[in-house]
């Protein structure tokens, strides 16, 4: 049974402007689930009518079993992480996290202990009696989530908790919290706009845009079979190259202007491509399914491979990045993301600027020998491409 | 550290630096000195009327009679504090100050309970119109108090209420009450809303919440509405003076007025040790409070 449940939920402004739009959601016990989408997609509006801040205009929400639409916030029984933290700043980092436990009367004692088990969870034990003010960046994240692990609550919401950290202390919180979640093992909804704090720590991720949940999947899936053109470029980093191309007649192959490569066997059946056959679709290629050809060792099949030309090379140590560019009318992705349909939530690619010449991103190994200025071919693992619809933005996998 | 640098007498260059930064010193010093004396002279033309005052509190009827001069020049050659215990004990000064204790800490009280509830609400509740009723509220504290004495006069007497200092507390509410009022909203306007969305959150209603985070956050505001208020009440002669007529009603500042004439001389020694007496309060109200304003409003609280 889902500990948190949305059915149909909408929240509409008294300007008429839909910030969530006839969203579903289920998270089970324990489930980590992920709201991602750039801002302004709904998704801690969304969050907020969890936590009983926000009016729901339509639809239900549950929790274990019981719907709390009309419940105030504290009769809902959910802990929730402020994006700035929002600590008590004329209490100690213990009356902090035991506020809501004298709330509810808890006897001092008792009190006591449970604050000291949040706070050694998430090693605080040192610094219960300093204020806010005294403690560092990372240190005020932690009682933040002091705060809502006290409880035990039904489920945990986190707005945005480590955009405040910089760089580096943010990867370390990022497990920590994971750890502490599964620890703790409470469901938990977690909102953010880092599509890769979405894929390492959500159990399922739901990809929002405009209001519109994308797609909901676990993280595997969401950047492996990609719903829609969205989903494919805001998943995943460098994100996926998309480019205009045309399918052939008999749907084996796809071409991408005077080049063509094989379309994956799963797409080739008339029932699931037929329709686009000889027509245009778009075609998406994670930068890590194009591998260097002289290092992949030549089949000497042409159809898998890709020439372009190299514009600039970014060696991060691990593996090299390499922009090229091909003579193709390329989908930037952020053109997919930012091609804002007010009317139409649905993208199409139709009115989408294409671009030729923009750099396009292979992800190969450290060794290559590729340097800019030249031409270049690049093995294409066609089994693993993605073919899009360009008037509805679709994958054509999901008929597949 | 190189053997060059060791040399006996260091490159043109560096000296000539160093004689430059040597007359930039000085002339930073100059500025400096320049600075504290003109503070200083600013300060004495302010402090002296209020040496003059202390001073001639601590003389005695003698004293005052013979005038400026002599011994009894700018720091008198003998002080005593024989006007303070005849103010209490000839004038029965206890009582005025007794009555304005009484009106301008209850004034104090109402307002800054008040203006909480109705700041917190212009700020936070969805109230239409909001803004146009805070501008009625301000408007009502912008009368000229001369322009309210007479009216309110009337009022009072029709009601019965002259002579009583109960009355006087609801006049000084009608100009604390705004300027606290908006004061405060702004206050309660710079507390980020998910300060109290979390105590929402935790399981507080919108009253604990209020009371249990957003006052305790917003209390350099509540000390300057008590200050503000206290001080205008504690102040006030204007209107005092308008509706009070029986000596045992007066509050100090009306009291003062009264205080040390006699047919032959103005005992100005009683006039400023009272004056003495009723700067203290409010001395030492501002100097408490000052701390709780200094400590910051939501310092920590956020990233």
């Amino acid at each position: 049974m889902a500990t948190l449940k949305l059915s149909a939920v909408t929240k509409r402004y008294p300007n008429g402007f839909e910030a969530v739009t006839d969203m579903d959601l289920d998270v089970a016990e324990g489930e980590f689930m992920v709201l991602v989408g750039p801002s302004g997609c709904g998704k801690t509006t969304a969050l907020r009518m969890v936590a009983g801040l926000e009016d729901i205009t339509e639809g239900t929400i549950e929790l274990d079993g019981r719907v709390v639409n009309d419940l105030s916030p504290r009769e809902r029984d959910v802990a929730m992480v402020f994006q700035n933290y929002a600590l008590y700043p004329h209490m100690t980092v213990a009356e902090n996290i035991g506020f809501s436990l004298s709330l509810q009367r808890m006897p001092k004692a008792e009190r006591r202990q449970k604050v000291a088990e949040a706070a050694q969870i998430l090693g605080l034990s040192e610094h219960l009696d300093r204020k806010p003010a005294q403690l560092s960046g990372g240190q005020r994240q932690r009682v933040a989530m002091g705060r809502a692990i006290v409880r035990n609550p039904a489920v945990f919401l986190m707005d945005e908790p480590l955009s405040n950290l910089d760089a580096k202390l943010r990867v370390h919180t990022r497990a920590e919290v994971s750890r502490i979640q599964r620890r703790v093992g409470v469901a938990t909804v977690y909102v953010t706009h880092d599509q890769v704090e979405a894929m390492t720590m959500g159990d399922r991720i739901a990809v929002m845009r405009n209001g519109r949940i994308q797609q909901c999947a676990t993280p595997q899936v969401v950047y492996g079979l990609p719903n829609n053109l969205f989903v494919a470029a805001f998943i995943g980093s460098p994100a996926m190259n998309l480019y205009q191309a045309e399918l052939s007649a008999d749907g084996t192959t796809v071409a991408l202007g005077n080049q063509t490569l094989d379309v994956p066997t799963v797409l080739r059946p008339e029932s699931v491509a037929g329709s686009h056959r000889g027509r245009p679709v778009v075609v998406g290629i994670r930068p890590e399914e194009l591998a260097d050809a002289a290092r992949a060792g030549d089949d000497g099949v042409g159809m898998r491979r890709l020439e372009g030309t190299v514009d600039l090379i970014e060696e991060l140590g691990s593996e090299t990045l390499v922009h090229f560019h091909i003579d193709a009318a390329r989908l930037s992705a952020t053109d997919a993301l930012l091609a804002d349909a007010d009317e139409d939530p649905d993208l199409g690619a139709g009115e989408i600027g294409a671009e030729t010449a923009t750099a396009g991103v292979a992800r190969v190994a450290p060794d290559s020998r590729i340097a800019a200025g030249q031409r270049v071919r690049f093995a294409v693992d066609t089994e693993k491409i993605h073919l899009f619809d360009p008037e509805t933005g679709d994958s054509l996998r999901q008929a597949a | 550290m190189t053997s060059e640098s060791a040399a006996p007498s260091p490159p043109v260059a560096v000296r000539r630096a160093t004689r430059r930064s040597r007359r930039r010193r000085g002339r930073d010093i100059a500025r400096e000195v320049g600075f504290y004396l003109a503070v200083i002279v600013v300060l004495l033309i302010a402090l002296f009327p209020f040496y003059w005052i202390l001073r001639t509190s601590l003389l005695t009827d003698t004293q005052v009679g013979q005038g400026v001069g002599g011994p009894n020049g700018i720091v008198p050659s003998h002080l005593s504090g024989v006007a303070y215990k005849e103010v209490f004990a000839d004038q029965g000064f206890a009582t005025p100050l007794l009555n304005s204790a009484i009106v301008a800490g209850l004034t104090t009280l109402i307002t800054v309970f008040v203006a909480a509830i109705a700041g917190y609400a212009l700020a936070r509740l969805p109230i239409r119109g909001a803004g146009a009723i805070l501008g009625f509220i301000l408007l009502a504290g912008f009368f000229p108090v001369l322009a309210m004495v007479g009216p309110l006069f009337l009022v009072l007497r029709d009601l019965g209420f002259l002579d009583s200092i109960w009355p006087l507390i609801i006049v000084y509410l009608v100009y604390t009450l705004p300027i606290s009022t908006y004061l405060l909203r702004n206050f309660f306007m710079q507390i980020p809303a998910e300060l109290e969305e979390a105590a929402l959150v935790d399981g507080a209603t919108r009253l604990v919440a209020l009371r249990r985070v957003v006052i305790p956050v917003a209390i350099p505001g509540m000390f300057t509405a008590a200050i503000l208020s206290f001080i205008l009440a504690w102040n006030d002669f204007a209107f005092a003076v308008s509706f009070l007529e029986t000596p045992s009603h007066f509050t100090a500042p009306l009291a003062i007025v009264n205080l040390g004439q006699s047919q032959f001389q103005v005992f100005y020694n009683r006039i400023d040790a009272a004056v003495v007496i009723i700067t203290i309060p409010v001395a030492l109200l501002v100097l408490f409070a000052q701390r709780r304003i200094v400590s910051g409003l939501t310092a920590g609280s956020f990233r």
